[in-house]
């Protein structure tokens, strides 16, 4: 393969990646301050796209944005005090079930209020792709990978020097010892589910313009971005973006394989690689194993 | 101060804290001796708020408290510091003593942490110097000034200390009691549970002994170290390892 093909494969991954590295995100944040593995996390993304693609129909996209995102929001804390925070005294397992019938109920829904169609989002600035050393790289992509910069930037600020993002911190570290604190240990797990359906939503809102969005697609996403959480160590955001580059990028490399028909593959490529990686390694690449040992799987 | 009455506490089938009652004025220090699973640990989570009792009543101020979450309990004034420290290891010094002032109402927050800083820097200098460190990279008896100073931020009325000289090599324990001394002498009224009973009664005001989820015994700490049968059970070991 000649390098200007394999630098265009880099530039699909990193794109597809960015999207696993925010739902990864997500997954982690929802996971440190309560244990769970929130599998609604996906229909977080398509509800992104869905609610993008409704309001941009009424207003320019700089404002349908905002809005999508903040409509997401309302769903993710919706979804928390109805369905987990009257189980929160149950175990882990029967939690993270509950996500799961979240997610069911989440995608239902969209099929009743979208239908079943794909829908399209117009791009956020010209389709005119750029020239990169003999590949070509759309803005969108460029789009992607400045929302997940200033997406993680934002949220290391948040985690270092507000006192709601170190309570949080806390809460992940030890969470008896946080209430003894005085840290209202529900509260902040409703903001948990609150800021990760935020990222969940803006990856959503990014991705549509390349992918179309439909009300199944959110499972693809969950899939691939709880496979980058658990490959860059769960409940670490370094391993979370890492991890969701990593398997975008297994994934386009993985479809130009020389082999007929490797680009079906592609998806089960990135998923061996996974497993291969956790057989060697099941704390993930920034894991400690003491750290997940503590955790209450 | 703090009344607690007829209290049973248990973990599903195991029933721990079989009617317990006991008692702290303002202004005392208080000793909890017992032996190893007597349920003095279960006796301060329940305080706390981290376990529900039973039965029972724990009154603080005149006002029962058992019912409430444990976030709740901080911010009417009573504090902490768990067995085995239980500090938040990933996270700095500062930021582990920033939380402890959490339950603070926000517009006193700013103000009330710079005083108390300032006093735990005092109490505990050697903090001051491992302030941006973290806190999961402390020697024991530095993590155990942290658990103490981290439960001192939130201003508490009463401080329960739940064992703070465990796993401390005589001279580091020997530095804790000098800081619960003082802050007793700055007015903090203390509840303290201790396995080194001796060094306990030396500086409290009066005792209960805890023996399998009863209090067998209580009293003014010179009775309670004077008292034969509690000599041989609890401080007898002491003489023994002279011998040795
Ligand atoms: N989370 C728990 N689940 C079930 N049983 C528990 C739990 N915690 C404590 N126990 C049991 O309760 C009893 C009292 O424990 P507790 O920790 O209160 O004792 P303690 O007096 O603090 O002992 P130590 O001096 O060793 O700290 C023990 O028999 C213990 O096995
Ligand atoms: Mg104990």
């Amino acid at each position: 393969m000649d390098p200007s093909t394999i630098l265009q494969y880099t530039f699909a991954g990193i794109k597809i990646g960015g999207i696993y590295a925010m739902v990864a995100l997500g997954f982690n944040i929802i996971y440190n301050t309560t244990g769970i593995i929130n599998f609604a996390q996906g229909e977080f993304v398509m509800l992104g796209g869905m609610f993008m693609v409704t309001f941009s129909r009424i207003m320019p996209l700089g404002a349908a944005f905002p809005i999508a995102v903040l409509a997401v929001v309302i769903v993710g804390c919706f979804l928390e005090r109805a369905t987990i925070w009257p189980a929160r005294n149950g175990s882990v397992i029967s939690l993270i079930m509950i996500t799961i019938g979240g997610s069911l109920l989440l995608k239902g829904l969209a099929m009743k209020v979208w239908g079943k169609s794909s829908f399209p989002l117009r791009h956020f600035s010209s389709e005119e792709p750029i020239k990169i050393l003999e590949a070509t790289i759309q803005p969108q992509t460029l789009w992607i990978i400045s929302v997940l910069l200033l997406v993680v930037i934002v949220l290391a600020l948040f985690f270092k020097f507000t006192l709601t993002g170190k309570a949080m911190r806390a809460c992940a570290a030890n969470r008896p010892a946080a209430s003894l604190c005085g840290i209202s240990v529900d509260r902040l797990v409703l903001l948990s589910f609150a800021l990760s359906a935020g990222i969940g939503a803006v990856a959503g809102i990014v991705i549509t313009p390349v992918t179309l969005v439909n009300y199944t697609c959110g499972s693809m996403y969950a899939l691939k971005g709880f496979a980058a959480a658990v490959l860059g160590g769960l409940g670490i955001s370094t391993g979370a973006v890492v991890g969701g580059l990593t398997i975008g990028l297994m994934e386009c490399y993985g479809a130009a394989l020389p082999f007929q028909g490797a680009s079906s593959y592609k998806d089960g490529i990135a998923l061996l690689v996974l497993l291969i990686f956790l057989c060697a390694k099941p704390s993930g690449i920034f894991g400690r194993a003491a750290i997940s040992e503590l955790k209450r799987f | 101060m703090l009344r607690v009455q007829n209290l049973r506490t248990g973990y599903g089938n195991l029933e721990v804290l079989r009617n317990v009652s006991l008692h702290v004025d303002a202004g005392e220090i208080v000793v909890l001796i017992g032996a190893n699973g007597a349920g003095k640990s279960t006796l301060m989570n329940t305080i706390a708020g981290l376990l529900r009792p039973r039965e029972g009543k724990v009154l603080f101020l005149g006002e029962p408290i058992q019912s409430r979450r444990a976030s709740e309990i901080v911010s009417r004034g009573i504090s902490l510091v768990p067995e085995g420290r239980q500090l938040f290891a990933p996270l700095t010094v500062l930021e582990n003593l920033t939380l402890g002032a959490y339950s603070l109402p926000r517009k006193q927050r700013t103000l009330a942490v710079q005083g108390k800083l300032e006093e735990i820097w005092g109490l505990f200098p050697i903090l001051y110097e491992r302030r941006r460190q973290p806190a999961g990279t402390l020697s024991g008896g530095e993590q155990q000034m942290l658990a103490v100073g981290r439960a001192l931020m939130s201003r508490p009325k009463l401080l329960l200390l739940d064992e703070p000289s465990m796993g401390l090599a005589p001279l580091v324990a020997k530095e804790i009691f000098l800081a619960i001394r003082r802050l007793r002498e700055n007015g903090t009224t203390i509840l303290l549970v201790e396995q080194n009973a001796r060094a306990a009664l030396a500086i409290a005001t009066r005792g209960y002994v805890l023996e399998v989820g009863m209090i067998v015994a209580e009293g003014k700490s010179e009775e309670l170290s004077s008292s034969k049968e509690i000599v041989r059970a609890y401080l007898g070991k002491d003489y023994k390892e002279v011998w040795e």
